[in-house]
């Protein structure tokens, strides 16, 4: 019998229909997320309009945040964003560091699993778990405990003393960048986990074949390799500090302030918008809460973009050798 | 690492001979020379365990003439298992100083994991265990109080694919006396340097650009830089894996001459999948099957009169 004679011309078109039809389909979906991102931006921008306007660059450059008189500056939720941010990382990077060397070059075959699943779980635990938690658990015990000390030991000494003065409030920038911290190392440490699998075993064979020991071939080879990757991991990261919400809002205090003691109580973008949106009257207020987001937007962007990357350039230095 | 100790399951006709006599009477059981009683003993215990292997009238031990006098490496019953999968079964051979010795077969038929065994390589993949005895002049490399790293330094190793570090090329071959605390001084490094990529042969290409990342040199240039270094560190044996299977004939030729300047310093071990590459670099020959060690002796020797059936099965390329 012959087969191709069997394909009936009918059934051929219909094929084709159907092709043509799940392409457009894929399509219509793709096409979908950039109109949503473009969308996003646009409200952003429409939303954000009046207060730029109003302020120019003020806005960005003004600690004042006074609903009664009308005037708004982002200053103080910027800087708390940045820092708390920052000094989660600070926290979390060695940590995720000695926890993904640990999964990927020490740990014996047993426990790699276990603890690389408790990891991702630790990362699935819902962000307003973490702020009632450092609310009612972290913030009493920094204060009656850590706080304290700090401010012993650490207020009186030169130049870095200033940012251990002033009362042990429990809760501020300090607090809320122990719980960022806490949230972020899940989550740097897979990604850490992820980019030390991607270091070819016959690399560190080599290393071990010249007579290094786990440590120098860590440091010598693993490292280096994965340094890209790496920094990427971290920048991922760091997107998540800068735009988590709810649990910063619980336990940063929520002061339109910027004080230089990180036990002060302070505010970030994303817990002033969420503070602040319900009980927002007038335009100009509402319009600089979505200035506010449209900041965040930016900052988090510009992260995310340059970890992108860097992950992208490791990936293909990794096809390049393969 | 697990090991058991040597359990010398090939002689056990022979009479205990004394902890000081052991030595010369393994000596003797490499050679041709062993009594007959030694012999047969041999031919009957390990032929009932060779699955699939038709027993012949030779062992691989007999077949290995003349006795080695001071080995570089001896090994003895070594077994290796990759969890329950057994890889190596009872191989027994000496590596010759200032020789090359290649080891060929099928591939899967464990070149790579006996020459992984014998700078403990295997140690670094999770649920693996060598027994019987290996040892590097001497001295047993599973003792306890042997220091990996050390006894690793000692055995240089080139693998399949190149591999530099993504380092410069002069961070490249430092990197070993760097670990090692080889060097007083900046001068003595750049001197190792230099020496070892002119002994391989890579000194003229890249003298002006040493900062350069090692990765950004061509596949042959990449695996001399590989053997640069290894020979930095001054190892007294050098385990090369399918050194050249990876570069073109042109590379391949210049990393052979290489090797066969390198014999008149160091014993080489060289796995190669091309026969003629065997017959070209090396002065004996062993030959794996199925984890097993087939026969061994003069690669001249192998190559024009094999005495086992599937030694000449596979060089005259009925398999392989
Ligand atoms: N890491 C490993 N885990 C499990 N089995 C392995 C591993 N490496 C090699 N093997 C097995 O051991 C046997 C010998 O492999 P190998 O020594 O690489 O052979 P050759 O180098 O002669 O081609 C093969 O059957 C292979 O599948
Ligand atoms: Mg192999």
């Amino acid at each position: 019998m012959n087969t191709v004679a069997a394909i009936s011309p009918k059934h051929a078109a219909g094929q084709r229909r159907r092709e043509r039809l799940f392409r457009g389909a894929t399509l219509g979906a793709a096409l979908l997320v950039l109109a949503l991102l473009g969308g996003v931006t646009l409200s952003l921008l429409i939303g954000a309009w009046p207060a730029l306007a109003h302020f120019k660059l003020s806005f960005i450059t003004r600690e004042i945040w006074n609903p009664v008189t009308d005037q708004y500056g982002a200053l103080a939720p910027i800087y708390g964003t940045l820092v708390t941010s920052f000094l989660a990382m600070l926290l979390a990077v060695p940590v995720s560091f000695g926890i993904a060397i640990f999964l990927t070059e020490l740990a014996p075959g047993w426990l790699k699993r276990p603890v690389g699943v408790a990891i991702e779980l630790l990362a699935a635990v819902p962000s307003i778990i973490y702020g009632i938690w450092g609310l009612f658990v972290l913030a009493p015990v920094l204060q009656r405990h850590v706080q304290p000390w700090l401010i012993d030991v650490l207020g009186p000494l030169p130049l870095i003393g200033k940012f251990f003065q002033g009362p042990p409030f429990g809760i501020g920038i300090l607090t809320a960048a122990f719980v960022l911290a806490i949230m972020v190392i899940p989550f740097v440490s897979a990604v850490m986990r992820d980019v030390f699998e991607t270091v070819p075993d016959v690399l560190k064979e080599s290393g071990y074949g010249l007579g290094a020991t786990t440590w120098e071939v860590i440091w010598q080879v693993v490292v280096p390799y994965a340094r890209t990757g790496m920094i990427g991991g971290v920048m991922l990261g760091l997107g998540r500090a800068l735009g988590e919400t709810m649990a910063v809002t619980f336990v940063i205090g929520n002061a339109h302030r910027i004080g230089t003691s990180l036990l002060a109580p302070g505010t970030t973008i994303s817990a002033s918008i969420a503070n602040e949106f319900a009980e927002a009257v007038g335009d100009l207020y509402t319009s600089s809460l979505v200035a506010l987001g449209a900041l965040l937007f930016l900052i988090t962007f510009v992260v995310i973009a340059a970890a992108r990357l860097m992950l992208m350039r490791l990936e293909r230095r990794a096809l390049g050798s393969a | 690492m697990n090991k058991t100790p040597d359990n010398n399951p090939s002689r056990p006709s022979l009479p205990p001979p004394a902890a000081d006599a052991a030595e010369a009477a393994m000596e003797e059981a490499l050679g041709a020379h062993g009594s007959a009683a030694d012999r047969g003993a041999r031919l009957l215990k390990p032929s009932g365990r060779r699955g699939g292997i038709p027993a012949e009238p030779h062992s691989p031990l007999a077949l290995d003439s003349p006795p080695i006098a001071h080995p570089v490496f001896h090994c003895k019953d070594v077994n290796m298992f990759y969890g329950a999968k057994q890889a190596l079964k009872n191989i027994t051979l000496d590596v010759a100083p200032r020789q090359v010795l290649a080891m060929i077969g099928p591939s899967g038929c464990g070149k790579s994991t006996f020459l992984r065994c014998l700078n403990r390589m295997n140690d670094t993949i999770p649920n693996t265990r060598t027994t019987g005895t290996i040892t590097l002049d001497g001295q047993d490399i599973f003792a306890p109080e042997v220091d990996v790293a050390q006894l690793r330094a000692r055995i240089g190793m080139v693998f399949q694919k190149p591999n530099p570090f993504p380092k410069s090329i002069f961070e490249n071959v430092a990197y070993g006396p760097r670990i090692h605390g080889m060097t007083r001084s900046r001068a003595e490094l750049d001197e190792i340097v230099c020496s070892s990529l002119t002994r391989a042969g890579l000194w003229d290409e890249v003298k002006d650009r040493l900062n350069a990342p090692g990765t950004g040199l061509s596949g042959g240039q990449q695996q001399r830089l590989c053997i640069a270094r290894t020979i930095a560190v001054q190892p007294e044996v050098i385990l090369m894996d399918e050194p050249c299977s990876a570069l073109d004939p042109v590379a391949t030729a210049r990393v052979e001459d290489l090797i066969d300047e390198l014999r008149a310093q160091y014993a080489i071990v060289i796995v190669t999948h091309s026969m003629q590459q065997a017959a070209r670099v090396s002065q004996r020959t062993a030959y794996f099957h199925l984890g097993e060690l087939i026969e061994i002796g003069e690669t001249d020797r192998i190559f024009t009169n094999p005495r086992h059936r599937l030694t000449e099965d596979y060089i005259t390329g009925r398999f392989g």
